[in-house]
């Protein structure tokens, strides 16, 4: 039993699909709970709680996300796996070459899915579509956009592309593909 | 706000009256009417500093409790501290002009790695409007750079924020050199940013962790008032 972030739903379920998991069952958290990170552990016991009776092994996909090892805290108290790893933009593109970017300090990344869901988790939630005056005190220091590419879709990259203008940044792709991922579920 | 209040005359407004009006327009970000009340206030002989503390920060302090309640987000106070920026901007040579009480001095900066600083500017904004001399060193800083900042501006306190997980822990490499180089104990040392907790405040050595710019004045008032009490005691 897989727990995600709901931001992995589409690309699980792919990897699982490719290679036959059939076994494998998922559920997901809202990806929304990315913008109040500290509410990521409680939502992640209670649905541990809630699959324990139904599934001798979970394993629960999320990087530590912004909840300042309270995450990793937690899976060890409940004895779960969780991927090691600060973020999903680390793992799709692999964690030693994403560490390997420490001077990349002034980039905004976004994988498909916030390239996708741009509107509704970044520029809404900042406030852009009211506010369009606050766009650099949000992003004023940042210098690109770039785009960590999980799929080969033209139409997605000029999305990204449109989403690099509208923060005033430059815009830069690199195809990651699914990264660390499939070989973690497949561990897991 | 609605169509009734559009009409308001501020300057029909007594003192009361408009500096509940001027927490409602802090409230609602409205920077103009802000600059507009604190010129009215001036011109009716307000002292600077009382613009300030009771109707700047004050309002503030609303919006600060509510975003805390999960009430207002991150636009609303950005908003919010615009319109405050707006009437400081007014009250600030005016505060250096008529010696305004000086709580004490703050360093305070965004750690190496990271170039999040709109918690930070919340943080200079809230101490400044407090009464403490803020010197911002910016972000992206090195070790080096908060040693330099507190050996020429000789603050009370040094702030550090960090907005990313992997950022974090280079607060402990600042405070682990600062005990290195026997200065640790010279300096309050608060941090905050918004993957941190008390726990991780304690386990790098910080005097505390600040979890926003309310708590971070509160904060620094304590330990302000702590550390003059110590100093009596031993005089």
């Amino acid at each position: 039993m897989v727990i995600a972030c709901g931001a992995l739903a589409r690309e699980i379920l792919d990897i699982r699909d490719r290679n036959g998991w059939h076994h494998l069952a998922l559920t997901c958290l809202p990806a929304q709970l990315h913008n109040r990170p500290e509410r990521i552990p409680a939502a992640v016991e209670a649905a541990v709680m809630a699959a324990r009776p139904h599934h001798g092994r979970i394993v629960i996909a999320y990087g530590d996300c912004g909840t300042g090892g309270q995450l990793e805290a937690l899976c060890d108290r409940l004895g779960v796996t969780m991927i090691d790893a600060p973020h999903c933009y680390a793992f799709f593109e692999g964690s030693a070459r994403f560490a390997a970017h420490d001077d990349e300090i002034t980039a905004f990344y976004l994988t498909d899915f916030l390239v996708r869901q741009f509107d509704a988790f970044v520029w809404e939630p900042l406030g852009l579509d009211r506010h369009a005056e606050l766009r650099d005190m949000y992003f004023g220091h940042y210098t690109k956009l770039v785009h960590l590419a999980q799929t080969d879709d033209p139409a997605l990259d000029a999305q990204a592309r449109e989403c690099a203008a509208r923060l005033g940044l430059a815009h830069e792709r690199r195809g990651t593909g699914y990264g660390d991922l499939p070989r973690w579920l497949e561990r897991a | 706000m609605n169509d009734e209040d559009d009409d308001l005359i501020l300057a029909d407004l007594p003192d009361d009256e408009l500096v509940q009006q001027m927490f409602d327009d802090l409230y609602d970000g409205l920077r103009d009417e802000i600059e507009e009340a604190v010129h009215i206030l001036l011109d009716r002989g307000w002292e600077p500093y009382n613009i300030l503390t009771e109707a700047l920060v004050g309002g503030m302090t609303i919006v600060g409790k509510d975003f805390r309640d999960g009430i207002l987000f991150v636009p609303e106070v950005l908003l919010a501290a615009n319109a405050m920026k707006g009437g400081m901007a007014i009250l600030k040579p005016l505060l250096a002009e008529t010696g305004a009480p000086r709580v004490g001095k703050m360093v305070i900066g965004t750690v190496k790695g990271d170039i999040h600083d709109i918690g930070k500017n919340l943080v200079s904004m809230m101490m400044e409007g407090a009464g403490f001399e803020v010197v911002d060193i910016g972000i992206n800083n090195a070790v080096e750079k908060y040693l330099d900042a507190l050996e020429s501006e000789k603050p009370d306190i040094l702030g550090m924020s960090a907005l990313l997980t992997t950022t974090m822990p280079y607060m402990k490499v600042v405070i682990d050199t600062m005990a290195e180089k026997g200065i640790r104990d010279d300096y309050i040392v608060l941090v905050g940013g918004a993957p941190l907790n008390e726990e991780f405040g304690r386990a790098i050595g910080a005097d505390a962790y600040c979890r926003d710019a309310a708590v971070a004045v509160e904060t620094a008032k304590t330990f302000m008032a702590r550390r003059h009490n110590s100093m009596a005691t031993a005089v």
